[in-house]
């Protein structure tokens, strides 16, 4: 591995991991804040990639890239208001499955508007290509994953800002902690919760919009991200933002590095002198490359950080 | 007084019960002769297994899992491949007995995995059984070799010779094999009834209901949950051999997230707070997926709207709707609901339609438009192109929706005055009831 190539995964790695933390954000802040956990949130991310896509057709990816997520938000809220506000007096199981059965409609929804195949949502022409100077310097990076980077690292910083150093963050806090006070003191708590949910769905939907053409906008895309963004927030500590972040990065860290390793335990093995082949024991375990286990990896991180840490990274929560 | 007396009456219900769905079951391939019902019976069969080991989890120890189709999808890997090695004549093995083969695989791995998942309950089990199940399904094209990769594993059910040396008995028509399937089901469904009235079985309920005192008690809620994973795993391994030998093909898709995610749709469509529930469930899952899957492509769509409407609406599942009515019957009153019932149903019905017409028409616009603008919706013939179409199944979908939206107001009322009543005098005669 040479370290130009290096250098390249880990910026893959980080843009990925970004993208990650974007839904794992929202997906925290909601399940911090109603305890409940968004089954659809990779739904809503499904979303924002086919409103960029159909918007971006109409006048184009820079209006696009605000009004997409604005809709999803306002899908979000409308979803709360209307669906899980109501569910909410079942208890937190129904409020679940609503949502899961939510990522059901939604995705054959999408199916029966943009059709089964993938659609053409591609990169705008003033980002497609690599970065200039970097390949003068002999490395290969595409613009849009540093304009990926961007906007996401411009979006949790003014979404931290906004949370820690305004009034209406203040309020969020305290509703997270102090429902009861908070309401008492004149603030319409259920409003506020509507509002979380929508933000955080908007956000997911950023994550659609600049995600969708980095990689494909197809039906199936919901169902790739769901299951590793579930991984990203038990990883991190259910809860616990900062734990999310740093489970994002490292599972985007994994994802590039390990995707373009063909780096084996037979390999491992051979270094040391001892001879693997097809006649060895367990040569199926044996001969597998990381790039082929890539697709366990979260997973297999997540049972074993279950196993030495049950509460996550950064978890408080023990149940 | 070493003597302890038992007052143990023959519980004539159960009787009448269990005797009617053996009946039930014994029967009705007799009066449906036809292929296709027998098929959609013997998957209503393997589908009920699995709901209601499903629901030995969800409904009775209080365990939201995810990825339950792991153990069935490796227990019918594993009567696959023991299968095949029948068919070798290197495992001497009757086929009918399969699926315990499935079932001791799935409780192999209910052991170790419900080892890591059962640690906690709620939200955290949820997620972990989740992830389990990615880790097995993405593992399983990792490994060709045991999974078959894409195309899956085949097998050949007659391979096994005659059942019981009845030579004309090999399990090949499909009357034979959907008798195997019905004993089958009727064994699963009486060992998991009876596990409901033993200790086990309720203090699981007792671990779903308040794990604090259960374990006040002295209970260890881990190793309840535990073992209520394992012995659930036993009857989803179960199922997994039954539908390797119904479809003798088992491939990756029996241990993928769809499969889990079905069976919770169909253990809670059902209800899961009575044990029946799960029952009804995979019955009309069954139909959704089976029989509806042949008419339409949005089948999945209409799975999902009836499941959101259920958890809106209904979460205790159908068969809750079900005891509710039979309450109101139960005290003559359903009479006053009769009138409110026929205007909701047939609001409902046109506000269906309405929505149907538009989602296929819809549908074929972006999925078949190749195949010309002609479509055939409930046998007529509906051009996509001419806008009167869409005119007739906007208004129909309008008019259903004002007229249900009436009718639902003037039900509620009725219902709930009824409701009401019933209450009054429950509470005004508590020794009659």
């Amino acid at each position: 591995m040479t370290f130009d190539f290096f250098l390249v995964q880990l910026l893959n790695g980080i843009s990925y991991g970004l993208l990650l933390f974007m839904l794992a954000s929202g997906l925290t802040l909601i399940f911090s804040m109603m305890g409940v956990l968004n089954f659809a949130h990779a739904s809503f991310y499904m979303i924002g990639a086919y409103f960029a896509y159909q918007i971006s057709r109409w006048v184009g990816f820079w209006p696009a890239l605000i009004l997409a997520p604005l809709a999803v938000g306002v899908l979000g809220a409308v979803v709360e208001r209307f669906g899980l506000r109501r569910v909410h007096k079942w208890g937190h199981v129904p409020e679940l499955l609503f949502t899961f059965g939510l990522s059901y409609i939604i995705v054959e929804l999408v199916q029966v508007i943009w059709g089964r195949a993938a659609v053409p949502y591609s990169v705008p022409a003033e980002l497609d290509g690599p970065i200039a100077w970097l390949q003068r310097l002999g490395l290969t990076f595409p613009k849009y994953r540093a304009f990926m980077m961007a906007v996401a690292v411009l979006m949790l910083v003014s979404t931290w800002l906004l949370l820690t150093r305004t009034r209406i963050g203040l309020v969020i806090q305290a509703s997270l902690t102090h429902p009861q006070q908070v309401e008492a003191l004149g603030h319409n708590v259920p409003r506020v919760l509507m509002g979380v949910f929508g933000a955080g769905c908007a956000l997911a939907g950023l994550a659609g919009v600049i995600g969708g053409n980095a990689f494909v906008t197809e039906p199936g895309m919901a169902g790739a991200v769901g299951a590793i963004v579930f991984v990203v927030i038990v990883f991190g500590g259910m809860g616990s933002l900062s734990g999310a972040f740093i489970a994002s990065l490292l599972l985007g860290l994994v994802d590039a590095f390990g995707k373009t390793s063909d780096a084996s335990i037979g390999g491992l093995l051979r270094w040391f002198g001892t001879t693997v082949d097809p006649q060895t024991f367990g040569y199926a375990v044996w001969k597998l490359t990381l790039a082929q286990v890539a697709p366990v990896l979260p997973f297999l991180l997540l049972v074993l950080i279950l196993i030495f840490r049950p509460k996550g990274l950064m978890g408080t929560r023990e149940d | 007084m070493s003597e302890v007396l038992r007052y143990r009456p023959i519980n004539l219900g159960r009787w009448v019960v269990w005797g009617f769905t053996a009946l039930v079951f014994l029967c009705l391939p007799l009066l449906l002769e036809n292929l296709f019902a027998r098929s959609l019976m013997a998957q209503m069969g393997i589908m009920i297994i699995f709901a209601l080991s499903y629901n030995m989890l969800l409904g009775q120890s209080g365990m939201l899992s995810f990825g339950h189709a792991v153990y069935s999808g490796l227990g019918a890997y594993f009567a696959i491949h023991a299968l095949t090695w029948i068919a070798r004549g290197q495992f001497a093995y009757p086929v009918s007995l399969l699926p315990l083969v499935g079932g001791f695989a799935g409780m192999l791995f209910g052991v170790v995995f419900g080892y890591l998942t059962t640690k906690k309950a709620g939200t955290p089990f949820a997620m972990i059984s989740l992830g389990i199940g990615e880790m097995v399904f993405a593992a399983s094209l990792m490994f060709p070799g045991f999974f078959g990769g894409e195309a899956g594993i085949s097998g050949n059910r007659t391979a096994g010779g005659a059942f019981l040396g009845i030579p004309s008995l090999s399990f090949g028509p499909d009357i034979q094999i959907y008798y195997l399937i019905a004993a089958w089901t009727f064994a699963s469904m009486i060992a998991m009834f009876a596990l409901t009235q033993t200790p086990l079985g309720r203090i699981a309920n007792a671990v779903r209901d308040n794990p604090e005192r259960a374990e006040f008690i002295g209970y260890n809620t881990q190793r309840v949950r535990w073992l209520m994973l394992i012995l659930s795993s036993f009857f989803a391994g179960v199922a997994g051999g039954l539908s390797a030998i119904y479809f003798e093909i088992v491939s990756a898709e029996n241990v993928s997230a769809i499969r889990s995610g079905g069976v919770l749709l169909a253990a809670f469509m059902g209800g899961v707070t009575f044990f029946f529930g799960p029952i009804l469930g995979a019955v009309v899952f069954t139909i959704f997926a089976v029989a509806l899957s042949e008419y339409t492509k949005a089948w999945q769509l209409y799975l999902g709207v009836f499941f959101v409407l259920l958890v809106m609406f209904a979460p205790g599942g159908l068969s809750s709707l079900i005891l509710m009515n039979l309450r109101v019957l139960k005290f003559r009153k359903f009479k006053r609901l009769r009138d409110p019932y026929f205007g909701l149903i047939l609001s409902a019905v046109a506000l269906a339609l309405g929505c149907v017409m538009l989602i296929e028409m819809i549908y074929h616009l972006t999925l078949d438009f190749a195949l010309g603008p002609q479509i055939k919706l409930f046998g007529f013939p509906f051009n996509t192109e001419r806008p009167e179409s869409w005119v007739f199944a906007v208004s129909v979908l309008a008019g259903g929706a004002l007229a249900f939206e009436y009718a639902r107001q003037h039900f509620r009322a009725v219902w709930g005055e009824i409701q009401v009543e019933i209450e009054d005098w429950i509470r005004d005669n508590p020794e009659d009831t």
